[in-house]
């Protein structure tokens, strides 16, 4: 147990962790910049939607190493290639749930607000994106989670992150180390989890939260 | 994003232009590719039954003493969010476990169990009271109402819980081969220590292929059980 303690004081794993969040809010940041648009720009065509869906589905099916892996013959090693090969694991999830979340505000409603004398954008702005805001967010929950998760990869093609102590760790047969970085891995990717959970229900708005109660 | 910038001028000036060697591939196909493949397909196959064989049970006691869902789901959810290579580190930390498929499987079971169990537990939620009612006053017993009313009605849920769990596995089971777990994996960390991209783009691309197909198996296994919605549609 003092094996893995002496391995977090090192003074590289502060540098391995640094990395390790740096790649995955990035990835995360340019996946949201990508993804959102997209599922703006496809709200109101059938046809767009499903397209969308359908391309995140496929996405979805990409195995993480496999992403990774594909863009190291093409982009070398190094940090950056990880930052690419991550931001394409972290747009499929939110693609999905951005589309499908705008595609089902009911039609009702949004009559109902045109019927109110509001405006394209105005309907946009006040119905359709805060009764899809809790479907949005946990879109971007699940992509935060596997970046995290996947940035542990990103060890294998000079990505740097904490992958690196359980390559290590392997390497050198030392447990301590191994665990270590297989820890500090595990305890990253549930704060994540945990911490977006609290944030998605932030971004639940008040209505949607009664609405839930009175179970509908 | 000046490294962005960078990034795309690095695209424009691959040096080597035969990412894919044909030749490689016609010659090790039968040695290496296809029983790589079955390795994969083993690997996912044995970890979804076992996972299945844990997570049926588990999930009908869990949808009778609803008690027990919440801390299942806590413990199950809770193995899913601990990244797969901490997990495979993990495994082979524990005295007894050396490298090889099995801590592999190990790990890949544990992964599908949040899936499978709350899809399950769905799957048996949905199924009408009424129908349950019809069926005891029918004379059914508890044991025939499950075995023949609950779970058909609730498979297609539960197929689609093992279609998003072996999509997933399949996805996994590519970083098992860091541990010696075999299967498509080990082609791509051979491609990428050996630095030859007709490797690493062969097993990525073979094991993209697996997840897919494996999907829309399953997809229409998820349809055929569903007739009742295949003729609304109609």
């Amino acid at each position: 147990m003092s094996g893995i303690l002496d391995v977090l004081r090192r003074p590289d794993f502060f540098e391995l962790l640094r990395q390790h969040v740096l790649l995955s809010v990035a990835a995360l940041l340019i996946g949201i910049a990508i993804a959102l648009p997209v599922a703006l720009v496809v709200r109101n065509t059938a046809l767009g939607a499903a397209l969308a869906v359908n391309v995140g589905n496929i996405g979805r099916a990409v195995p993480s190493l496999a992403i990774l892996a594909l863009c190291q013959p093409f982009l070398g090693f190094g940090f950056d290639t990880a930052l690419v090969a991550l931001t394409a694991l972290a747009i499929p999830p939110i693609l999905i749930n951005a589309s499908t979340g705008l595609r089902e505000v009911s039609t009702d409603v949004i009559d109902a607000a045109r019927g109110m004398g509001h405006s394209g954008g105005q309907v946009l702005t006040l119905i359709q994106l805060p009764i899809a805001a809790p479907v949005v967010f946990a879109g971007i929950r699940t992509s935060a989670v596997q970046v995290v998760a996947s940035a542990t990869l990103a060890t294998f093609i000079g990505g740097g992150g904490l992958g690196e102590l359980i390559v290590e760790g392997t390497q050198l047969n030392d447990t301590s180390i191994l665990l270590a970085g297989s820890f500090s891995v595990a305890v990253l990717a549930i704060i994540t989890e945990v911490g977006f959970g609290a944030l998605e229900k932030v971004f639940t708005p008040k209505g949607l939260k009664i609405a839930q109660k009175r179970g509908r | 994003m000046s490294s962005l910038a960078l990034l795309l001028q690095d695209l424009s000036s691959i040096e080597d232009p035969r990412l894919v060697e044909w030749d490689w591939i016609s010659e090790n196909f039968w040695e290496d590719i296809v029983p790589a493949i079955q390795g994969h397909i083993y690997l996912s196959f044995v970890s979804v039954a076992i996972a299945l064989a844990i997570s049926l049970p588990t999930g009908v006691l869990v949808s009778r003493y609803r008690k027990a869902y919440p801390p299942v789901t806590f413990v199950t959810g809770l193995l899913y969010s601990i990244p797969s290579l901490a997990l495979f580190g993990i495994l082979i930390s524990i005295p007894g476990i050396t490298i090889g498929p099995t801590p592999v499987i190990i790990a890949l079971v544990a992964y599908s169990l949040l899936i499978l169990i709350r899809n399950t537990v769905a799957g048996l939620d949905a199924v009408p009271a009424e129908t349950i009612d019809a069926a005891r006053g029918m004379g059914l017993t508890s044991s025939q109402i499950l075995f023949k009313v609950e779970l058909p009605l609730a498979l297609p849920v539960i197929v689609a819980g093992i279609r998003i769990a072996t999509v997933t596995i399949i996805g996994i089971a590519t970083i098992g081969a860091y541990i010696a777990g075999g299967g498509l994996g080990k082609m791509i960390f051979d491609g990428i220590n050996r630095g030859f991209p007709t490797m690493i783009i062969t097993g990525a691309v073979l094991a993209t292929a697996l997840a897919i197909v494996a999907d829309l198996l399953l997809l229409a296994l998820e349809r055929y059980l569903r007739p009742w919605a295949r003729r609304r549609r109609t």
